[in-house]
């Protein structure tokens, strides 16, 4: 596995949907394009929709780790700006 | 003269419990009305009904409160603004459907498309009973294909695209039904686990996942009296050939074998449902 230097973390564990998204897109928002984001989901449906939505915003997703306790890091390169 | 009420059901007037009243029912495909049309149904029930519309169960739109003696400049009133009388009684009623691909994010099949192909082919089709057809554009299954007479739902067969593939390990930790298993960097799919989803594919951050889409037909779904869900008997199908001859089989089999009043799965109990199941992969087969 590739090592990615992380530049900002998100948690979304704390909200659902359709905030979890928002949340991870305001968190992206703030970074510069090419920086990458680490976003800390819950298993369900914020794994199965978040990824798939930062992917139809022009985002690169490039890691999904799965922890212990069932939940998830995303990691995800911003794309470039529209 | 005497009102025959057997015409003004098909041309899709249901009569009320007050006197000389009718609910109107319109024609709609897939519960796709546009600007004009909805600007029509308003006036319409704003000068001959009771100035309101009910939504049906089924997508459709009824104008309550028309007047026996207005009907047909109702009619009149809705063919200026493209709005068609729906139909009731014993044939093929409104074809429904979601908004699938071309508008959701998870639809795996354009079912608009496909609901307006199925009613310029069957919409008001006369048979032995009433007769439903709905599409559904994936399994999460918003417009419920297992309860009507034909369900269809859309799919999507994936095939791994090893060199496209950056093993970022998404599809096998999102996949619903366990069917994806990274093996020593190589992913295996389970066909007998995968329901085609396709949720491996649209998420998929790197394309890797080569994706043909799919109908997945029901037979004789009922949800009203008695709860039955729609059976799947043939495989995913890919082609629209495919699709149309199977589901021009099974409505050739309800015409020639149902009684008048018998509901589609009915009619495949009592005259077997090994039988049906023959015709239909038949038909599947070609």
């Amino acid at each position: 596995m590739a090592d990615f230097f992380i530049d900002e973390k998100v948690d979304i564990t704390d909200v659902v949907c359709p905030v979890t998204f928002v949340k991870a897109k305001v968190a992206i928002e703030e970074l510069e394009p090419g920086q990458i984001l680490s976003i800390h989901m819950n298993e369900g449906e914020p794994v199965e929709n978040v990824p798939r939505s930062l992917k139809e915003e022009g985002h690169q997703v490039l890691k999904l780790i799965k922890r212990e306790d069932g939940t998830f890091d995303l990691l995800v390169r911003k794309g470039e700006e529209e | 003269m005497a009102v025959d009420y057997g015409t003004l059901k098909k041309g899709g007037f249901m009569r009320q419990k007050q006197k000389n009243c009718f609910s109107l029912r319109l024609k709609v495909v897939g519960g796709h009305l546009d600007a004009k049309q909805l600007a029509t149904i308003a006036e319409v029930a704003e000068k001959y009904g009771n100035g309101y519309v009910h939504l049906t169960s089924r997508q459709g739109v009824e104008i309550p409160f028309i007047k026996l003696d207005e009907i047909e400049e109702v009619k009149e009133a809705l063919s200026e603004g493209n709005c068609e009388p729906g139909v009731c009684g014993p044939r093929v009623r409104t074809v429904t459907s979601c908004q699938g691909k071309e508008i959701c994010p998870s639809g795996c099949i354009d079912t608009y498309a496909l609901a307006q192909e199925l009613s310029d082919r069957f919409f008001a089709m006369d048979l032995p009973h009433k007769f439903k057809f709905g599409v559904t554009g994936c399994q999460n299954n918003c417009l419920k294909a297992e309860e009507n007479d034909i369900g269809i739902k859309g799919g999507i067969k994936v095939k791994w695209l090893e060199d496209s593939c950056i093993h970022c390990g998404l599809c096998e930790n999102i996949c619903r039904s366990k069917a994806i298993q990274i093996i020593d960097e190589k992913i295996v799919l389970n066909e007998d686990l995968c329901n085609f989803c396709g949720r491996c594919s649209k998420a998929c951050p790197s394309d890797a996942w080569e994706k043909k889409e799919g109908y997945i037909l029901s037979f004789g779904g009922l949800f009203g009296n008695r709860i039955h869900k729609g059976e799947e008997i043939v495989p995913i199908i890919h082609k629209k050939e495919t699709l149309f001859r199977v589901i021009d089989e099974a409505v050739a089999f309800f015409k020639e074998n149902a009684k008048p009043g018998e509901r589609f799965r009915y009619t495949i109990e009592r005259v077997g449902e090994e039988v049906f199941k023959e015709k239909i992969k038949e038909a599947y087969h070609g």
